[in-house]
């Protein structure tokens, strides 16, 4: 599988996120800087965690008018794969390639810490190697994570099955106590309707090898693997 | 006399304003003699700052020299930008902590998040990449009503910073006591890793390279932050808010990016960055290091704001700033790299022959100082002190037994002092990066060695309340719980950063706990071959005349070579044995105990054996190493029963424990703080032979209870379950910003 990660200024888990993609996939992945105007022949696009342009403006905006990201959307419309964590998340939304967007957290305050999240449709290319309803450990380190979107919206994201991940309790619950940011129907990520675009606010490539505290990451890259080689 | 430069002679240099910068009578008299005539301001500025406390150490450099500093491992000691340890491999870690108290009461976002860049820079100036950061942080009394504002706002600006530049906070201490009312501490910590090839020092060299700023524009931002960190605090003291910096940290992590890019390069003579007193310090510590001297033309220097005078530039502390020497002709090489990034790039002058600081404007000489003199025969004091009476000892009988153990540790758990502080490091992005292996709670922080088997394993500690009641127990104790943390998670502690908190040491009784600490620190320093590698001091600090307990923080660094054989407090499996290793003595004197239970501070501190200290922590560690231990947990605040459920917690698991103290009453024995111990939790079959090898080694080790089903049980004083420990031990911090 070959990749490309998209560094903006001040991305910051741009190299978690590469070595994750080369300790998985066995290849490193393409690294390119916003100002690109080309994106090389990749199977995927990652846009990594991170503070680009420091989230001075709405976190995502000043990214998500960067140069590179007239490729990004191309590659998107051709119905490339492309991912964006956190920061990622942040400029898929600013970009419009997925809809709503992503707000403050409800306590107003930045959240780092190990979240559960239930994978609600496994049938992606993100997530094939989770079974149906897993429930799966990720660490979750952001400010702006608390996502919106109207009422039609949310509808349309659950009526197709597009609200990928969600923030869970122990049990599998969707409670209000298990969402670390307020974010709508506890949404934690979501994907395009072709199934091509995923966004989510946890970092799997975080949570990769036993030391790390767990490797329910995995499954995610490994589902990759499975759909895109 | 030489002629004074002419763009000052405006400016009468009157007795006021010399006094009005802080210098003595004294201290002027050696500018002028250094000088052969009167400063122009913009010198006066530059001698003010140079020689502020913060700046000069003039008050504690004679006792600072005492400090044991070397060591086969140690690469640099202090005197650089940061200290810098050899971990093998031709790796390196550089790493230095240092206080940004002042301005952290004054405006506690942009003073703690200031605080964090500063420290970032002093590590990758060496060639660093930082891979941690770490602080130790003291409020006042939970009741003072600043308490809420400034700990929401400190923890928010460490956050800030550090999140956004995209290295870990991985752990720190935070204390409240009411001598830190009206002054509380900041003390930030960053350790970095390099290459031992290429460590970049400060030092200038080549007559006629050239001399860059690189980074963000000056302001008017923190001119006189120095000389503000030099003083007491009045109540007019917020209006000094002028004075603190404000941090940005995308172009931080900017800067460290560029840096790093133009270091992986052959352009570098030396490089130093703009902490406090800007460009002052930096090109005055670069020139002097290198015996050289600098021209620079300040009209050249990146302006924030028109019409800034020489004065305001040398003296500007805006952040986020590196000076740079570069080898001739590779200006528009290294321009290339900055031009990448969006960050300003200046040539502002060239190394010379003259060993002079010469500064020009708009055509004019504003300044001329030699820099040998300014840097090197700065005043240095011997201030009177008195030696702080140790407090008498105090015997466990003489503090009451609680009516109800359980109750007792409840309170104790439960308390500001104990209290779980996740509602702080969650705010704090501890695992970007992704190689963060032992999270905020445990005893060490530990952060892998990117790409490799080893590890570091960073604690920051001090007690205090200990340093208080004997100033020389407490620096040893200071320096011997961040060896014993480090140690509890199997590595082996090299060296240390301090950062020492006191008060004005004009005042002869805090000059006596400034100089007992250092004994203490000395001392532990030397048996357990633990040099200070870097530091900071901040004194003044005080209120109206009040001045902290006295706080000698110290940042402590080990290794692990091999990660994997890394242990956290958390027992594994149920049936795991729990060996007490060390002498328990039941000392209650200046414990938290008393502190909680009967809201006193009374008698001497537990004494530190350090030949016990080192005896049982080199055991633990081999024994760690070799695999035979599950779990372990140093044992410290609140004494054996906090640490066992400490440990609970940390598992999620219950334990049985029969002690039997002997003639230790039973409150004495679960709360008393002797120092040198340490709980293992080790697989059943493992302990007699550990036991065994403990005691052919002269060490105390006995079998005290098992790991096992949903409770904590401690003889037959108190069962307790680990569910209703957790609701405890995790809700005081949030119910306390809540109401805030």
């Amino acid at each position: 599988m070959k990749s490309a990660v998209i560094v903006f200024p001040a991305s910051n888990c741009d190299r978690d996120m590469i070595t994750a993609l080369e300790k998985i996939t066995g290849h490193k992945p393409h690294i390119v800087w916003h100002q690109d105007s080309d994106i090389p022949d990749v199977d995927l696009i990652a846009l990594p965690g991170g503070f680009s342009f420091g989230d001075y403006l709405r976190c995502g905006a000043m990214a998500a008018r960067s140069p590179v990201m007239k490729k990004v959307i191309e590659h998107a419309d051709r119905g490339g794969n492309v991912i964006g964590v956190c920061n990622g998340f942040q400029v898929l939304t600013e970009t419009g390639l997925l809809p709503g967007a992503l707000m403050r957290n409800d306590n107003l305050k930045f959240v780092c810490r190990d979240v559960k999240l239930k994978v609600e449709n496994n049938d992606t290319p993100f997530t094939n190697a989770y079974l149906p309803g897993q429930v799966i450990t990720t660490p979750v380190a952001h400010h702006d994570g608390n996502y919106f979107a109207d009422e039609d919206t949310l509808k349309a994201l659950e009526d197709e099955g597009r609200v990928v991940f969600r923030y869970v309790d122990d049990n599998g619950e969707a409670t209000r106590a298990a969402n670390p940011n307020g974010s709508r129907n506890n949404i934690a990520g979501i994907i395009s309707r072709r199934k091509n675009i995923l966004g989510m606010m946890p970092h799997p490539e975080r949570l990769i090898e036993e030391q790390q505290g767990g490797t329910d990451g995995l499954g995610f890259f490994e589902s990759m693997i499975n759909a895109l080689n | 006399m030489s002629q004074t430069p002419a763009w000052n002679n405006n400016v009468e240099i009157t007795d006021a304003l010399v006094k009005e910068h802080g210098l003595s009578d004294e201290e002027y008299a050696l500018c002028l003699k250094i000088l052969g005539r009167t400063p122009t301001l913009t010198e006066l500025g530059i001698f003010s700052v140079m020689w502020s406390e913060h700046c000069s150490y003039k008050s504690s450099k004679k006792h600072l020299k005492t400090l044991p500093t070397t060591a086969p491992w140690v690469i640099h000691g202090p005197g650089e930008n940061a200290g810098v340890i050899d971990i093998g491999d031709n790796q390196a870690i550089i790493f230095k902590m240092e206080s940004h108290n002042h301005p952290s009461y004054i405006e506690p976002y942009q003073g703690a998040a200031t605080g964090v860049g500063g420290i970032l820079r002093d590590v990758f100036t060496m060639g660093a990449r930082p891979i941690a950061n770490m602080n130790a942080l003291r409020f006042g009394a939970p009741e003072h009503p600043k308490t809420r504002h400034l700990l929401s706002g400190v923890v928010e600006g460490i956050g800030g910073y550090g999140n956004c530049v995209g290295v870990p906070t991985v752990g720190g201490e935070t204390n409240f006591h009411p001598s830190y009312d009206g002054n509380i501490l900041v003390n930030a910590m960053n350790v970095g890793l390099a290459d031992q090839d290429r460590i970049f020092l400060s030092a200038a060299a080549g007559i006629g390279n050239p001399v860059i700023y690189v980074g963000s524009k000056t302001g008017r931002d923190g001119i006189h932050g120095a000389t503000m960190a030099s003083a007491e605090f009045t109540e007019d003291s917020e209006e000094k808010r002028p004075t603190v910096q404000v941090g940005d940290p995308f172009t931080e992590k900017l800067l460290i990016e560029a840096c790093l890019e133009l270091m992986a390069t052959d352009m570098i003579v030396a490089i130093q960055d703009m902490g406090a007193a800007g460009l002052t310090s930096s090109s005055v510590e670069m020139a002097s290091g290198g015996g050289v001297g600098f021209s620079l033309n300040l009209d050249m220097v990146p302006q924030r704001e028109e019409g800034m005078t020489p004065y305001e530039m040398m003296l500007s502390e805006s952040q986020e700033r590196m000076l740079i020497v570069l080898k001739p002709g590779r200006e528009a090489e290294a321009k290339a790299i900055f031009d990448k990034w969006d960050l300003d790039f200046a040539v502002i002058g060239e190394i010379t022959d003259s060993g002079n600081l010469t500064l020009s404007f708009k055509g004019e000489v504003v300044a001329d100082i030699p820099t040998q003199p300014l840097a090197d025969n700065s005043p240095e004091y011997d201030r009177p002190w008195i030696k702080s009476e140790p407090k008498p000892e105090l015997k466990a009988d003489e503090i009451v037994a609680p009516a109800d153990m359980k109750q007792a540790l409840l309170d104790m758990i439960g308390s500001p002092h104990l209290c779980s502080r996740a509602w702080i490091w969650q705010q704090y992005d501890h695992q970007v990066m992704a190689d963060t292996i032992q999270k905020p709670g445990g005893d060490a922080a530990v952060v892998r060695v990117h790409g490799t088997d080893k590890a570091v394993a960073i604690s920051t500690d001090c007690t205090p309340r200990y340093c208080y009641a004997d100033p020389v127990e407490g620096g040893k104790q200071a320096v011997a719980e961040t060896w014993r943390n480090i140690t509890a998670v199997g590595a082996t502690p090299l060296a240390i950063t301090d950062c020492l908190n006191f008060g004005n040491p004009e005042r002869p009784e805090i000059m006596g706990q400034f100089v007992g600490c250092i004994e203490g620190m000395r001392e532990a320093c030397k048996v357990l071959n633990y040099p200070v590698v870097s530091g900071n001091v901040s004194l003044y600090n005080e209120t109206n005349g009040t001045g902290i307990h006295p706080t000698p923080a110290i940042g402590g660094v080990g290794l692990l070579k091999d990660s994997r054989r890394m242990v956290t407090l958390a027992p594994r499996a149920d049936g795991e044995v729990l060996l007490l290793i060390g002498e328990t003595k039941g000392h209650l004197g200046a414990s938290l105990y008393q502190t909680v239970m009967e809201g006193r501070e009374e008698g001497a501190p537990p004494a530190v054996d350090l030949m016990a200290e080192k005896q049982n922590g080199d055991f633990v560690r081999a024994q760690i190493n070799a695999g035979q231990v599950a779990a372990c947990h140093d044992i410290s605040d609140g004494g054996l029963l906090v640490a066992l459920a400490e440990m609970a917690l940390a598992a999620d698991r219950g334990m049985t424990v029969n002690i039997n103290g002997g003639e230790v009453p039973e409150h004495a024995l679960a709360f008393g703080e002797d120092q040198a111990r340490y709980i293992l939790s080790v697989p059943a079959d493992k302990a007699e032979v550990l036991i065994g090898e403990a005691r052919a080694a002269g060490i105390s080790a006995r079998k005290i209870g098992a790991v096992g089903g949903d409770e904590l049980v401690f003889n037959a004083s108190l069962r307790l379950s680990v569910q209703e420990l957790r609701d405890v031990h995790q809700g005081w911090m949030p119910d306390y910003m809540k109401i805030g």
